[in-house]
């Protein structure tokens, strides 16, 4: 494509570039070269660039490594408005979820200079997330312009959100607390037989190194090397009930969820996942991923649209099974849910999806503040309907019911 | 059938075959655990639309975005990252690739505990062992012509990924990567990097042209961002009606025009019940073969009920589908 003499800016051509014959020539770094290159894209690049940033601000990772792969793409395909919206979409989105968020910013940032936005037929299935997206549709025709310095589809995404979550942030003490507890709180699952062998002292004979062994000692029988299969921590999924009836306590436990995915002893072990529930469900591992607690607190408050909204358990559970859990996070896992099972009117569908979780996780460990609290007694509602689907019940109220909580993940206290 | 080919030729060349292996069945095609004896190579796709049409010449219904993605993984030679429901045609996907590119299919299923002794190479111990003994015997003293023997071609065991890079041109198939764990992820990483693996003994071993490389998942966790940062990305979502219906129409051309259509619109209404595990494509393309197997022409109740196991696969939907509306199901899918 470079070969051809700078026609790459001719817009809309229907097959701008066929493939390059010499294929030696176009590799992996092809993209480098036609971003080199400025004479023939001129300020094309910095458009698509400008739309690259758009879209990192809407959420989408598009970090420069797929940048430069998406102006190579583009490059290969055409500067046409349906070749620009399919090389982007293959090149900067990286998530099933990316997938809303790119097709508003393009809309938005490109606006309908031409002919309406193709309509995906590719779209996610939404029915995981039921109502995400309902803002959908009102933002981005302001669009229109070219210039790539107001991210149109930063608004468009940030219409989205229901509720902010006012972290104004943290008083030292309360930081203070928060260094306890990230040295208390090693959240490890209980040790699990993974199907990789390890070198060890006992165990079957590994025929790979006994004889290399015996080889390198010129055919003579050397001892025999054995393997067994290697341990690992078992995933751990914190389930956070955000809704209006736990927000004395979702602040401190967002806190522990922050302490539990960074408090990795071991390389090994799978990192913690966190979901917190209300009326929908969010996942926030992504957010609690920031090393500095305060900047990963305040990314969940932004994330989580429903902070201490009403509560649909039942059927934010069921999402969590549909989209994760069945898939495989929640298999073989120890499942921990925070939260103090209540729910309005019916509780079949709660006792049902709690059922489901029950079958696919390893343990069900149930963590409820308000178990400790002088005559109580779970016969309300929910509670009542999730209790024989539980492995553990426990307490979650305090510094030292939160640490036992950790130690019944471990596995180290009885159930 | 193959047709051989001078080896420093790699392109250009005579009009492609068309329509080749279009009625293989998917069983057939993605059984081989290896590479696969095929036809000719075909020329490169100039353009998604014309690598749309070949790869429905093999029987395969790519949409608008899937074609653009496919071409862009030929052009810029970057890994194409299928993930998406089950049964939605990510791994029939690389067969289908495979014979448009006149390529041989080299497969590689993941799963947990995958390492590279079972997905690069291995060395072939015993045989090594024996070879060692009988040079004894013979009274063979030169220690290092011995050695070279012994890791030599001849000994070396070559896994799907291996066979792949060694074959020009070549479709990987990496299936299910979501099943295997981080550390084989990061191995991955390296060898999609530059598509060449250094074997200690032996050097290091580069592609001829890189293989198209198709990884699918089904997303039972997230992928490393480090590895999909690394390839295309396409979603898999379950097709529209009209689609669908080419697709099994397609694939089982024997079947009944009218028994495809309706069973096709009634798991596409099966799909908005909101159910433990809506079908996949595959799944319709199994009713309509059990239908057919059964010897219907139309879908009714009573054959609907009894071949009900090859559309939904949990109790829960089963009893669902069969307690709540099935009558109007299929009154509504005989209607379209």
């Amino acid at each position: 494509m470079r070969g051809r003499g700078g026609s790459g800016t001719d817009r809309g051509g229907p097959d701008a570039a066929g493939p390059d014959p010499g294929r030696a020539e176009a590799g992996p770094d092809c993209a480098a070269t036609g971003l080199a290159g400025p004479g023939a894209w001129g300020d094309g690049v910095a458009v698509l660039v400008g739309f690259a940033r758009t879209l990192r601000e809407a959420g989408v990772p598009a970090d420069g490594e797929r940048v430069q792969t998406f102006l190579g793409a583009v490059d290969a395909l055409g500067t046409g408005r349906r070749e620009v919206y399919w090389a982007g979409r293959v090149t900067l989105c990286g998530r099933a979820e990316d997938l809303a968020h790119y097709d508003r910013a393009f809309a938005a940032y490109f606006g309908d200079r031409t002919a309406p936005p193709p309509r995906p037929r590719t779209a996610p299935p939404p029915r995981v997330r039921p109502t995400a997206h309902a803002a959908a549709e009102a933002p981005g025709d302001d669009g229109g312009r070219t210039a790539p310095a107001v991210p149109a589809a930063a608004r468009a995404a940030a219409a989205e959100v229901l509720r902010h979550r006012d972290i104004a942030g943290l008083t030292a003490a309360e930081r203070a607390e928060l260094h306890r507890l990230r040295t208390a709180f090693a959240l490890r699952g209980e040790q699990r037989r993974t199907a990789r062998l390890r070198p060890a002292r006992r165990g079957a004979v590994d025929p790979r190194r006994t004889v290399r062994e015996l080889l390198r000692g010129g055919g003579e029988p050397a001892a025999l090397r054995r393997r067994t299969p290697a341990h690992k921590p078992r995933r751990v999924v914190l389930l956070l009930d955000v809704s209006g009836s736990m927000s004395p306590y979702a602040d401190v436990l967002l806190r522990f969820a922050h302490a539990a995915r960074h408090a990795r002893t071991s390389g090994a072990a799978p990192a913690t996942e966190v979901f917190t529930l209300g009326t929908r469900l969010t996942r926030v591992t992504r957010q609690l991923s920031h090393r500095d607690p305060d900047a990963a607190l305040a990314a969940v408050g932004t994330a989580v649209p429903d902070w201490s909204g009403g509560t649909r358990l039942g059927e934010t559970l069921r999402a969590f099974l549909d989209r994760w859990g069945q898939r495989g996070l929640a298999r073989g896992a120890v499942v921990v849910v925070l939260s103090d099972g209540w729910e309005r009117g019916d509780t079949t569908l709660l006792g049902g999806q709690a059922r489901r979780l029950h079958r696919l996780a390893h343990r069900v460990v149930w963590a409820n503040p308000r178990k400790a609290r002088p005559g109580y007694e779970p016969l309300a509602g929910g509670m009542a309907a999730v209790l024989p689907h539980v492995d553990a019940f426990v307490a979650g109220h305090s510094l030292a019911a939160l640490e036992r909580l950790a130690a019944v993940v471990r596995g180290a206290a009885g159930a | 059938m193959a047709r051989e080919e001078p080896a420093g030729e790699p392109e250009r060349r005579g009009p492609h075959g068309g329509a080749r292996d279009a009625r293989v069945p998917e069983a057939v095609r993605s059984a081989s655990g290896g590479a696969r004896p095929v036809p000719a190579r075909a020329p490169l796709p100039a353009s998604p639309g014309e690598l749309r049409d070949r790869l429905e010449s093999t029987g395969y219904l790519a949409d608008d975005g899937l074609a653009v993605a496919c071409h862009l993984a030929l052009t810029l030679h970057r890994p194409l990252f299928c993930e998406g429901e089950a049964g939605a045609g990510k791994t029939a996907l690389a067969a289908a690739l495979a014979d448009v590119l006149g390529a041989p299919l080299v497969r590689l299923q993941c799963y947990e505990g995958i390492d590279a002794s079972q997905a690069l190479y291995d060395w072939d111990f015993p045989r090594q062992l024996l070879h060692l003994r009988a040079a004894e015997a013979a009274g063979v003293t030169d220690a290092g012509r011995l050695e070279d023997e012994l890791y030599g071609e001849r000994f070396l065991v070559a896994r799907p990924l291996l066979r792949a890079l060694r074959t020009s041109p070549s479709v990987l198939l990496i299936d299910e990567i979501d099943r295997a764990d981080d550390e084989f992820e990061a191995f991955l990483l390296e060898l999609l990097a530059d598509y060449a693996v250094t074997i200690p003994e032996l050097g290091t071993l580069r592609a001829e042209t890189p293989p198209v490389v198709v990884l699918t998942s089904n997303r039972t966790r997230e992928v490393h961002d480090a590895l999909k940062r690394r390839c295309l990305f396409h979603w898999f979502a379950h097709p529209g009606y009209a689609r669908e219906l080419a697709i099994v129409r397609s694939r089982r051309p024997l079947v009944a025009r009218r028994l495809a259509a309706q069973v096709t619109a009634a798991v596409q209404q099966l799909r908005g019940m909101d159910l433990v595990k809506p079908p996949g494509v595959a799944e319709t393309i199994d009713w309509a073969e059990a239908l057919a197997a059964l010897g219907a022409t139309e879908l009714d109740a009573d054959l609907a009920v009894a071949t009900l196991g090859s559309v939904l696969k949990y109790r829960e939907d089963t009893q669902r589908a069969v307690a709540l509306d099935l009558k109007g199901l299929l009154a509504a899918a005989r209607g379209s």
